[in-house]
């Protein structure tokens, strides 16, 4: 079931499946984890068999994503490095969000802006995973200014979380064409010249 | 811990008032450390009542018999020696729930109902709505609510919410030998207090007074203390407890804020789409690729 036999390879089945089990984790935890933010979200809890159960869950499936997360990092570090022309195209952001990408510098496999994400991710996950577990009462019992702390940047990091993957989700639904790497892993041509002409003529010799 | 009858106040994880038609007198439990010979008749009383057996344990080696509170022990005496002005003392103090006017324990929790605040001013744990998660542990000034291994409920005194509500008074003040504890409204037990304080006073305890801190809107369990300036004597009762600042800060007002701006980004997204339109791949890129396709298609068929 190739599409086009000269659509580039942008991800490896594996690098795929990795991402989904971070995706499907991170969309269940959020989900549970907001159902104990606030009371607003407290009928989320009927999404996973009921309160008790959420409270149940939520840390085990932190630790699948924790795992899951820490694979994808050493896998895409490498690609994630800043260049000066990733500094570029950050300072002209807001033309790209505009929908004029003329003047927007010429990028590798990833953009600046991708990059920054990237590292905020990352950071994220390890205060949401150690925190986390300063707080998971059902097998840790720790000094409670600890714990008080370990809420705090529970919460705190996880509303950032949250909000940097409705960006990030959101940016694949507008640049058409996006999603599909992550469905079957490959990209039109025109797409990468578009989007990521460093990487485009890096793949292509072009 | 039961279902019964008296109006709530207050309930955890609930964002609308709970009943404030009805004016309650407050009750208050006073406990008159000066008074209390450190028999557990108390301790014994809320096994009793509240039928709960905990493990019979080991000695350690001291008095404190079971060494901590537990979801099975909801209060426990605590016995401390201490030199004061060259005497030594020996200060017994019963420790548990304190009730407080302002919760740590409700505001943190966030299952709604797990805890209550009556408009008589106790504190009440319903384990049928209690997720397990501790917060409520976390919340505490006072280092009170246990979560029990065995159902992972959350528990502390209730004050025998089920007693008081049918007017008898919490089970551990009927069966103290001494006096020492003494229950009725929060009025008539600081004027009872400060009638024990006027008499400590007499009698050389130049720092006797009452324990009702202030930081916590005041509590439904109150002590006499001989050293009421140096509470900290009494196996580390804290001076001037308030909620802490990190869990004003968790649960205080930047929790509705961060609603509002994720649901910004999420609405911010869709109106971006809306107004300036997809990202889509330009015609002309790829009539570029195109052509070089058509291109390389003639190279190959020579
Ligand atoms: C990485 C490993 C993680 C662990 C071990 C973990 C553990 C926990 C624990 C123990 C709780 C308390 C409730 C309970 O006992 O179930 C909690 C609450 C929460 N979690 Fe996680 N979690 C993790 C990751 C995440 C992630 C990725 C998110 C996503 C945004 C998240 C969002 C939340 C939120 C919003 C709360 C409620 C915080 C509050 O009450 O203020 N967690 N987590
Ligand atoms: S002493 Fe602790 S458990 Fe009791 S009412 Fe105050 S905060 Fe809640
Ligand atoms: S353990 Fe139970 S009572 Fe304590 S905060 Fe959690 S849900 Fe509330």
């Amino acid at each position: 079931m190739i599409r086009d036999p000269k659509d580039l390879k942008r991800y490896t089945a594996s690098e795929r499946a990795n991402h989904w089990v971070v995706g499907i984790s991170f969309i269940l935890l959020g989900l549970s984890g907001l159902a104990f933010f606030h009371p607003a979200f407290f009928p989320l809890t009927q999404l996973f068999g009921g309160p008790v159960w959420t409270r149940i869950l939520h840390p085990y499936l932190g630790v699948i994503m924790a795992l899951a997360f820490v694979v994808m990092f050493f896998r895409f570090k490498h690609l994630n490095k800043m260049t000066p022309a990733d500094k570029e195209w950050l300072s002209k952001v807001d033309q790209m969000v505009d929908g004029d990408d003329h003047n927007m510098p010429e990028q590798g496999k990833y953009n600046g802006g991708q990059k920054v994400m990237f590292w905020a991710l990352a950071i994220s996950m390890l205060l949401m995973t150690l925190s986390g577990i300063v707080i998971w009462r059902a097998w840790f019992d720790l000094p409670v200014d600890i714990v008080r702390l370990g809420a705090v940047v529970h919460a705190a990091a996880g509303a950032v979380m949250i909000g940097l993957i409705m960006v990030h989700v959101y940016a694949a639904i507008w640049v058409k064409g996006t999603i599909r790497a992550m469905w079957y892993g490959t990209v039109t041509r025109a797409w990468a010249k578009q989007h990521h002409r460093g990487w485009y003529r890096q793949v292509t010799g072009k | 811990m039961a279902l019964q009858s008296l109006d709530i106040k207050q309930r955890s994880a609930t964002t609308t008032p709970s009943t404030q038609v009805r004016q309650t007198v407050e009750i208050a439990k006073l406990i008159d450390v000066s008074a209390c010979i450190g028999c557990k008749a108390c301790q014994v009383a809320c096994s009793e009542w509240n039928d709960i057996r905990d493990e019979v344990g080991n000695c350690h080696g001291v008095y404190d018999n079971p060494m901590d509170l537990s979801a099975k022990s909801w209060t426990v005496m605590r016995y401390t020696e201490v030199e004061q002005n060259n005497k030594l003392e020996w200060l017994i103090r019963k420790d548990g729930c304190m009730h407080c006017a302002d919760p740590g324990c409700l505001k943190a929790c966030p299952a709604p109902g797990a805890i209550i605040q009556y408009a008589n001013g106790i504190v009440d744990f319903h384990q049928e709505n209690c997720i397990g998660c501790g917060y409520c542990v976390t919340g505490c000034p006072f280092n009170v609510p246990r979560i029990s291994k065995e159902d992972s409920k959350a528990y502390k005194c209730s004050l025998c919410s089920d007693r008081v509500a049918v007017n008898q008074a919490p089970a551990c003040v009927k069966s103290c030998p001494t006096g020492a504890i003494q229950f009725g409204s929060k009025e008539d037990m600081k004027d009872y207090a400060a009638k024990r304080v006027a008499d400590l006073k007499e009698r050389g305890y130049d720092q006797a007074g009452l324990y009702d801190p202030q930081g916590v809107g005041g509590t439904h369990v109150m002590y006499v203390l001989h050293h009421a300036d140096k509470p900290d004597l009494y196996a580390g009762l804290p001076a001037n407890p308030s909620i802490s600042p990190l869990v004003s800060l968790w649960k205080g007002f930047a929790k509705p804020l961060a609603t509002l701006a994720l649901a910004g980004v999420a609405l911010g997204s869709l109106f971006h789409y809306v107004t300036k339109g997809p990202n889509e791949v330009s015609k002309e890129i790829e009539d570029e690729i195109e052509r070089e396709d058509a291109l390389a298609n003639k190279e190959e068929a020579k």
